[in-house]
């Protein structure tokens, strides 16, 4: 069954069409990956579906349940959706654990002025952090931490969300390749778990590791999709990725 | 002992004024200079009701928070939509209106000729008229308004606050109103400074438009830059520098009209100075 469907979506920035009446399905418990060119909406697509940028027309299905023409993004978590951005936002200015801490917590106001966190927020905590090897710093400020290492912590903020549906805008870009592992074995395990990951990546090896399903994007319409050796091969997306 | 009692007194205010500006500036992130405007609300409820109405101080000073957590509720819900230098207009546009009506209120405020004659504190017969005894009152409320704002500042609220201050639109992805904790906080640091505000037209026992302009949230704020955004005690070491710092000049020699000139001066380039070279205050955690 589909964890998630856009029906025409569409985003506007002017006149440009950023994504232009796409219509794709993410089948859940399965690694969907997105690709293509540079500027052909793919992190647009994920900036609509969690929020941060106004849908313009169309429709997201969540687990076929709610028909959404307009997405709230602290509304997301509700709909079992967390994300990850593609530069990198931490919370700089606060500890590692914190980073963890924030988002395992009470959301309304007055349960959160009466609560303090305990040893079950710790210890999620903790696991997060093993999961992906920064137990070690969590007294460190996040703006200490290497490039790497943010985000990871960023992918163990998104983890502690227990969603169902896991947006990772380029979890991999500058990471080295044993961190890159870690990212691999995490999500791995996620979709062990039955979860979902739509995932954006450039780096084809992980994408024909990683993938069950693959979706090409260009000018913000959808170009191709399938398996991953099948579209990856197709002479479109060859010519409009690639570039060859 | 009348004098260091006297500027014990001073330093609460200010202090419990520094309190709740850091958890709306150092906390959350979000820059306000109207600060002073609900200090002045908390003031002027005060001293109407109990000029007025004979009112019981405490009474008076509850009804003041009333006014002043309402007041900011309702300006809070356009200002909480508002972010960075917006937010700041916003606050500055509102202590305007109020310092306004202060002035030009004549029938309810008296204008510029203030309010005199403001009631001292009684509690069952226990009257605060003593320096000494205000000095112990003001003492408890400041030890009250930090207990409050450490218990607020530990909690899971506060750790959101923060989150707020680093990446207000990164939190609400993962589901929280920061609108409702904006609001919350504006309103929390407002109910603080109808507190000063109460204990400072009590004490003075006269109070006009002035003590509330934007000039006063400006030295409010650097209390709370001063002594380190984000900390606690680190307000209490600003409120006390900085309510010390006139005194100190005028024992080097400076005349008090002078001395009162100088001050202004002073807090000019420390804020300069801080923003340079200590961004995060004297025992801060958080620059700005």
């Amino acid at each position: 069954m589909d964890i998630l469907r856009t029906k025409n979506l569409l985003k506007r920035f002017g006149g440009v069409h950023a994504v232009d009446h796409l219509s794709i399905n993410v089948g859940g418990g399965t690694i969907t990956s997105v690709i293509g060119p540079n500027g052909s909406g793919k992190s647009t697509l994920i900036n609509t579906l969690s929020g941060v940028l106004p849908i313009d027309g169309g429709a997201v299905v969540i687990d076929e349940k709610a028909t959404l023409s307009r997405i709230v993004s602290h509304e997301i978590p509700v709909y079992g959706i967390t994300r990850t951005f593609q530069e990198v936002r931490l919370f700089e200015q606060m500890t590692v654990l914190d980073n963890i801490l924030v988002v395992l917590t009470e959301r309304p106001v007055v349960g959160a002025f009466f609560e303090k966190h305990g040893e079950y927020h710790l210890s999620r905590a903790e696991e997060m952090l093993k999961r992906v090897g920064l137990w070690e710093k969590r007294d460190a400020l996040a703006r200490n931490l290497s490039y790497g290492q943010r985000k990871l912590l960023e992918i163990a903020r998104a983890l502690s969300m227990n969603a169902q549906l896991y947006l990772f805008d380029e979890p991999f870009a500058g990471l080295f390749k044993e961190m890159a592992k870690t990212v691999v074995t995490v999500m791995n395990q996620l979709r062990e778990e039955g979860k979902t990951i739509l995932l954006i990546e450039h780096n084809m090896e992980l994408i024909r590791e990683l993938s069950d399903w693959v979706i090409v994007m260009d000018s913000g319409k959808l170009l191709a999709e399938g398996r991953a050796a099948e579209v990856l091969s197709r002479k479109e997306v060859i010519e409009a990725y690639l570039g060859e | 002992m009348e004098y260091l009692l006297h500027l014990f007194v001073l330093f609460a205010v200010y202090a419990i004024l520094g309190i709740g500006l850091n958890l709306i500036t150092g906390f959350t992130g979000l820059i306000s200079v109207a600060h002073a405007a609900f200090f002045g609300i908390g003031a002027y409820t005060t001293a109407l009701l109990t000029t007025e109405l004979g009112m019981n101080f405490f009474l008076a000073c509850a009804a003041g928070v009333g006014v002043s957590v309402i007041l900011a509720l309702a300006v809070g819900a356009i200002l909480s939509r508002l972010k960075g230098d917006y937010y700041v207009l916003g606050t500055v546009s509102f202590s305007y209106v109020v310092l306004g009506v202060l002035l030009n209120w004549e029938e309810l405020t008296r204008g510029p000729l203030g309010i005199a004659g403001i009631l001292k504190p009684s509690f069952f017969g226990l009257s605060f008229t003593s320096t000494l005894s205000f000095a112990l009152l003001s003492a408890a409320v400041l030890a009250g308004v930090y207990f409050i704002a450490r218990f607020a500042t530990r909690s899971s609220f506060g750790r959101v606050l923060k989150a707020i201050r680093e990446d207000e639109q990164a939190i609400g992805v993962f589901g929280y109103r920061t609108f409702s904790y904006k609001l919350a906080v504006f309103a929390l640091g407002a109910g603080m400074a109808a507190v000063a505000g109460s204990l400072f037209a009590s004490y003075i026992t006269f109070i006009d438009p002035t003590a509330f302009n934007v000039m006063e949230s400006i030295f409010i704020l650097a209390i709370v830059i001063l002594g380190g955004l984000a900390n606690l005690k680190g307000t209490l070491a600003g409120a006390a520098f900085l309510v010390l710092l006139p005194e100190a000049l005028r024992f080097v020699g400076f005349a008090p009209d002078i001395a009162g000139q100088l001050r202004q001066v002073v807090y000019g380039l420390l804020l300069v100075f801080l923003m340079l070279y200590r961004p995060q205050g004297l025992i801060g955690e958080y620059k700005l």
